[in-house]
C-alpha cells in the first residue's frame, strides 16, 4: 500500500515539474536554513573541542551588585579572589578549572606586529578542558608554585612566530608584550567562538600583570566546575548557593556599596543566556525561539498547504475512484499525508545535502577562526524531525478538505 | 439482493430545489442483469450512484442481503462498496499516474485480511487476462485505445469477485464494435454468475439484458422482465 502511495507521489511529482520546483525549493530552502542554524547552534552551545564535555560542566562567570533598590548595579565576570574564596573550596565538583577572559598583547616577528589573544589559566584549567597536545604539555601547579615562565602556544601562533615550524618548539622562548616565556607545550588552536577557552597563548594566571591579587569580587576571570556526571548538577549549584548565601551584605568593593549579590553555577547555555538576559530568562529565551521557528516553518507550510490543496483539488478523480472502490476517508487522509512527508523527505534530503555545502564552505571560508561546524546526528536528527513537522502541516489541512469531498462531486470533477 | 425502498433524490442549492428521483422501489435479484434506461437528466446516473453506496438519498432505505445500510458510516459503506460492488464508468476513471496492473489492484489495496503484494498482482493478473488484456499489464492508461481502457475498467471492478456489478454507460464513449465487445465482456460476466445493473442510452444493448427498468423525470414508469426468471436461468447454464 505504502509502495502505491510513493509510486503516485512521485509520478505527481514529475507530473508538473516546476510545481515540483516550487514545493521542494520551498521546502528545503527552509529546512537548510533550519539545519545551518541548527548546526550553528550546536557549534555555539553544544560540547566540541576543546570542551567536549560541557555536558559535566558549569560555568560561574557573572557576578551582579546591586543596591537596595536594584536601581545601580556592577556586573561583570568573577574575580580570581572570587574563585579562591568561594569556588575552589567547594565540596561536590569532581575538579575547578580557572581561566581569563581573552586580552590583547603583542609579539613580533621579523619587525612585523602580531596581534595575540592571551589567556591566564590554572593547572586545572586542563584537567577540565580537553585541549590536543601537539607537543609537549600544559603547565602544573608546580609551574605555578615556581612561577615558571612558561606558556602553552596554539598550533596557529606556532607557524607565526616561529621560522622553521616543521622542528618541534617545546624548550623554545617567545616573546610576548616584551616579556619571554618558554614554550611548554604545542595545542590544536579552538575556534574563537569557545570564548572561555579560545586563545592565542596560555600563561599560568600568576606569572603575567593580572589583578588576580585584586581583594574584589569583580574581576575578568571564568571558573569552571567539572561535575562527574551531569546529575551531580543541582548538588553543585545548592553548594555554590548556600555558600554565597554566606558572604555578609552589605559589602563595599570600590566604593560602590552593594545589598545584593547575584550569581550562580550555569551550565553552558544558561551562562550563554545569561549574557542577553539579566536574570535567567531561559524559559523566555526558549518561548522566543519556539516562536521564530514554529513562524519560520509555518510561513512556507502556509504556503504548502495552499499548493497541495490546488494540487490536490487536480486529483479529485482519483479521490472519487479509490474511495468508490473502497477506501475509507482516513485511509485516504493518511495516503495523503504519507505522500506529503515523502515530498518533504526528499525536500529533506536536498536540504542535507545543500546544508552539508554550506557548512563546509563557513568552516572553509575562515570566517569563523577554527570553526568546526557539522552536521552531527543531533542536528540531522532535529532536521528530520522539522522534515516530518513540516510535512505534517502542510498535508493534514487539505487531506483533511480532500476527505470531505463526496465520491460522486469527485468523480464528476475529471 | 440489492433493496431500494421509497427512495428520494433532491439536490438543494441556495435558489432551485430539484427533485432527482421520486419514489423509487426496486428490488435487485442475485444474478440479474438488468438495464436502467431514460432520456438524459431523468436520474438513471443517481440512481446507481445511490444504489452503489456512492451517494446518500434524501429520503427512503437501500438494504443489501436484507440489511438497511443507509444508516452506515463512511467507514462501513467503503467496505461494503470493496467487497459487494464493482464500478465501471463511462469515462474509464482509471487513475493515468499508474500502470494498468496498479489500477486494477486498486479495490485490493482497501481489503481487509491477508492480500499481500503478490497475491493482489496475481489476483489482478488473472482479471486482465479474463478481459483479454493480459500482454497490457504494464502500459499506462494513455498508451491503452477506449476499448481497452474499458476493459482495464472492468478488470479492476471484477478482481474483488464483488457480487454486484454496476456499470454506468459502459460503452458511451465507444465505437459500437467496441462496445458489442465490451456487452459480450458483462454478458460473460452475468453467466459466471455476477449480478450486473448497467445504466445506457442504447436501446439495442438494453434488450439484450435479461430486465429493463426505464426511468422518466425521476421517477420509474416501467420495469419489464425481457428474459423470463427461468429462461434466464437456463441461459445462464
Amino acid at each position: 500500500m505504502i509502495l502505491n502511495y510513493i509510486k503516485i507521489a512521485w509520478k505527481v511529482l514529475l507530473r508538473h515539474p516546476f510545481y515540483t520546483f516550487i514545493t521542494l525549493f520551498g521546502i528545503s530552502l527552509t529546512l537548510t536554513v533550519l539545519m545551518v542554524l541548527t548546526s550553528f547552534i550546536d557549534h555555539l552551545v553544544g560540547s566540541h573541542y576543546p570542551e567536549n564535555r560541557r555536558d559535566e560542566l558549569l560555568y560561574i562567570q557573572r557576578l551582579a551588585q546591586r543596591d537596595s533598590l536594584r536601581q545601580s548595579a556592577r556586573m561583570g565576570p568573577v574575580s580570581y579572589n572570587f574563585i579562591r574564596q568561594y569556588v575552589l573550596p567547594l565540596k561536590t565538583p569532581e575538579k575547578v578549572g580557572v581561566a581569563s577572559m581573552f586580552s590583547f598583547a603583542n609579539a613580533y616577528v621579523n619587525g612585523q606586529r602580531l596581534s595575540l589573544q592571551t589567556k591566564l589559566t590554572d593547572a586545572g584549567f586542563w584537567e577540565v578542558t580537553d585541549f590536543e597536545f601537539l607537543e609537549g604539555k600544559p603547565f602544573n601547579e608546580q609551574n605555578i608554585a615556581n612561577n615558571d615562565h612558561v606558556a602553552v602556544i596554539t598550533d596557529d601562533l606556532k607557524k607565526q612566530y616561529f621560522e622553521d615550524d616543521t622542528q618541534p618548539v617545546v624548550g623554545k622562548t617567545i616573546e610576548v608584550d616584551n616579556e619571554t616565556y618558554r614554550v611548554i607545550g604545542v595545542v590544536r588552536g579552538a575556534p574563537v567562538t569557545r570564548p572561555v577557552t579560545a586563545a592565542d597563548i596560555y600563561f599560568p594566571y600568576n606569572i603575567r600583570k593580572s589583578n588576580y591579587k585584586s581583594s574584589g569580587l569583580n574581576g575578568n576571570y571564568v571558573a569552571l566546575v567539572k561535575a562527574k556526571s551531569a546529575a551531580d548538577f543541582p548538588a553543585i549549584k545548592e553548594e555554590f548557593n548556600q555558600t554565597i548565601a554566606k558572604i555578609p551584605l552589605p559589602q563595599e568593593d570600590d566604593g560602590f556599596k552593594y545589598y545584593i549579590l547575584e550569581t550562580s553555577a550555569d551550565t553552558y547555555v544558561e551562562a550563554w543566556l545569561h549574557n542577553f538576559f539579566d536574570r535567567p530568562a531561559s524559559s523566555i529565551f526558549y518561548s522566543v525561539i519556539a516562536v521564530f521557528m514554529l513562524l519560520f516553518m509555518g510561513l512556507p507550510a502556509i504556503n504548502l498547504v495552499n499548493v497541495n490543496v490546488s494540487r490536490i483539488m487536480e486529483r479529485a478523480s482519483e479521490i472519487g475512484i479509490r474511495k468508490a472502490f473502497g477506501a475509507p476517508s482516513k485511509t485516504l487522509i493518511w495516503q495523503f499525508i504519507i505522500e506529503n512527508l515523502f515530498i518533504t523527505l526528499i525536500g529533506g534530503l536536498i536540504a542535507l545535502g545543500l546544508a552539508g555545502i554550506t557548512v563546509y564552505l563557513i568552516n572553509q571560508s575562515g570566517w569563523i577562526a577554527k570553526a568546526d561546524l557539522t552536521i552531527n546526528f543531533s542536528v540531522f536528527g532535529i532536521s528530520l524531525l522539522v522534515c516530518l513537522v513540516f510535512g505534517l502541516l502542510s498535508g493534514v489541512a487539505p487531506a483533511l478538505r480532500m476527505a470531505k469531498l463526496s465520491i460522486v462531486d469527485a468523480l464528476k470533477a475529471s | 439482493m440489492i433493496q431500494l425502498t421509497n427512495i428520494e433524490k433532491v439536490y438543494r442549492t441556495s435558489t432551485i430545489e430539484t427533485l432527482a428521483l421520486n419514489n423509487i422501489n426496486l428490488t435487485i435479484r442475485k444474478g440479474e442483469f438488468a438495464s436502467i434506461m431514460g432520456p438524459s437528466g431523468c436520474g438513471k446516473s443517481t440512481l446507481l450512484n445511490i444504489l452503489g453506496l456512492l451517494d446518500q438519498p434524501s429520503k427512503g432505505t437501500i438494504s443489501i442481503d436484507n440489511q438497511p445500510v443507509t444508516s452506515y458510516k463512511d467507514k462501513e459503506l467503503a467496505r461494503l462498496r470493496n467487497q459487494k460492488i464493482g464500478f465501471i464508468f463511462q469515462s474509464f476513471h482509471l487513475i493515468n499516474d499508474l500502470s494498468v496492473l496498479d489500477n486494477v489492484e486498486i479495490p485490493l489495496l482497501y481489503r481487509k485480511g491477508d492480500t499481500t503484494g503478490k497475491s493482489r498482482r496475481e489476483l489482478a493478473s488473472e482479471a486482465l487476462e479474463r478481459v483479454g488484456l493480459s500482454n497490457r499489464m504494464k502500459h499506462f492508461p494513455s498508451q491503452l485505445s477506449g476499448g481497452q481502457k474499458q476493459r482495464v475498467a472492468i478488470a479492476r471492478a471484477i478482481v474483488g469477485q464483488p457480487e454486484i456489478i454496476l456499470a454506468d454507460e459502459p460503452t458511451g464513449n465507444l465505437d459500437s464494435a467496441m462496445g458489442s465487445e465490451i456487452l459480450s465482456i458483462l454478458q460473460q460476466l452475468n453467466n459466471d454468475g455476477s449480478t450486473i445493473l448497467m445504466v445506457t442510452h442504447d436501446e439495442a444493448m438494453a434488450r439484450k439484458t435479461h430486465r429493463l427498468i426505464r426511468l422518466f423525470d425521476g421517477t420509474q414508469v416501467a420495469d419489464s422482465q425481457l428474459v423470463a426468471n427461468d429462461e434466464r436461468l437456463m441461459l445462464n447454464d
